[in-house]
């Protein structure tokens, strides 16, 4: 079972707050096919957190087919993402290690490569979008 | 109705909880509240923020029934909001500052709620007090802060209303407290079903709690809308200095700031932002409120904005 928790600073919605942390989770290995989820209940009742945001979180982990909810029981994970991916990680850190041992060797500090990653990351991302 | 928990998904049009038209309150020669248009649909926790004085309470007692209009038209859960006691029944209201009556102990106040509600949930209200460990020969009076808002809370709950008005319910309750009071408000959202409007001043109060928001300002309805909608469509704009003129015709501008080099957009559009100048951001549901409470007030006073999906 996964606790969730919310960062209120973030600026990421509630609800793509949890769907990240269910698929953050089952990257992790932290969540296994068959385990359930806290009850929208209590999640809600822990959170103090609008019970519309759970269940859009839920149904949408559910339209990406990673659980599904039996009624009157639960909601459960039905697939990991521990996939064919993970293999790959390997490599992309050590490459990212010697990225980051570049950027320090020419004077950056991690204010400077944090804010060099994200204009790259997201001109990036919106080059792929456009 | 907020959807089954474990029920099948389905997106059947919901009632509407609350429909005004024209709505308007004047005290003396004050207006209170002008020209409120809105329609609040049915299952959502709305939140009403705005200053303090900007009508917020005038709003709820006209939606309570407690204060007649001075002009417009305000339906509640499909009927008057004073008309009669069935209509009465379906509402829940919790005063500013959560009143009890400090003379009466908590099981008093229970009797009390049981004699005057035809929908009275006993179980509830005791399940409830057990839970709070609130002792039923307790005087209200003696309460905390704390005590008293949850004891509030469960005369307003045990009614099994339709619709739950609360009028700052956590203003005058510190961190935790407030914590337990939402807590305890959106279990019982979860749990029974039911609509709820709640005002606070705080938008942080509101953040996780609605997923519906009006913003009143100066005694008008500046935003009102889905909260995942109103953060979807509102975007923060930094780059080069540039007249509001010239940014795109589905671009609204919120509120803009200014120095010599640089603009600072709050803007509301459906479309993408494509201009390569602007450094976009997210905001906040705060960031939000806070653009329209300072806007760019155009001489005209501020459009009614409202956002659809």
């Amino acid at each position: 079972m996964i606790e969730f928790y919310l960062d209120g600073r973030s600026g990421v919605s509630p609800y793509l707050q949890l769907v990240q942390q269910v698929r953050h989770a089952l990257r992790l290995g932290l969540l296994h096919e068959g385990d359930r989820l806290p009850t929208v209940k209590d999640v809600v009742a822990r959170l103090a957190l609008n019970p519309n945001t759970v269940l859009k979180a839920y149904r949408e982990l559910e339209h990406e087919g990673l659980v599904a909810a039996r009624p009157g029981i639960g909601t459960f994970v039905t697939r990991t993402l521990t996939d064919a991916s993970l293999a790959a990680h390997g490599r992309l850190r050590e490459d990212l290690r010697r990225w980051l041992a570049a950027a320090r060797l020419a004077g950056l500090d991690d204010e400077s490569i944090e804010a060099l990653f994200m204009t790259t990351f997201r001109s990036s991302s919106q080059e792929d979008v456009a | 109705m907020i959807r089954g928990l474990a029920g099948p998904v389905s997106e059947e049009p919901m009632t509407t909880v609350l429909r005004a038209r024209g709505l308007a309150r004047k005290y003396g020669r004050r207006w209170a509240l002008r020209d409120c248009t809105l329609d609040i649909p049915g299952g959502h926790v709305v939140g009403l923020v705005g200053p303090n004085g900007a009508g917020k309470t005038t709003l709820l007692k006209l939606a309570g029934g407690q204060l007649p209009p001075t002009a417009g038209d305000i339906t509640v859960l499909g009927g008057r909001p004073a008309g009669g006691a069935a209509q009465l029944a379906r509402i829940g209201f919790v005063a500013q500052d959560t009143p009890v009556y400090a003379g009466l102990s908590v099981a008093d106040h229970l009797r009390l709620g049981a004699g005057l509600n035809p929908r009275w949930d006993a179980a509830l209200a005791r399940e409830r007090v057990e839970r709070l460990g609130l002792d039923p020969a307790h005087r209200a009076g003696r309460l905390s802060g704390g005590q008293r808002a949850q004891l509030a809370l469960t005369l307003g709950l045990a009614k099994r209303p339709e619709l739950l008005i609360l009028d700052e319910p956590v203003a005058a309750l510190d961190p935790l407290a407030r914590r337990e009071f939402l807590q305890g408000l959106m279990e019982a959202v979860a749990e029974h079903e039911f609509s709820v409007v709640l005002s606070s001043h705080l938008v942080s109060d509101l953040e996780r709690t609605c997923d519906y928001l009006i913003v009143l300002v100066d005694s008008r309805v500046q935003l009102a809308g889905q909260v995942d909608d109103l953060l979807a469509t509102h975007h923060r704009l930094t780059g080069p200095r540039r007249d509001p003129d010239r940014l795109p015709a589905g671009q609204h501008v919120v509120s803009a700031s200014h120095t010599d080099r640089q603009s600072t957009f709050v803007i509301r559009t459906e479309d993408p932002i494509h201009d390569p100048a602007w450094t976009v951001s997210r905001l906040t549901l705060e960031d939000l409120v806070l653009a329209y409470m300072e806007g760019p007030a155009p001489a005209k006073g501020r459009p009614v904005l409202e956002v659809r999906r």
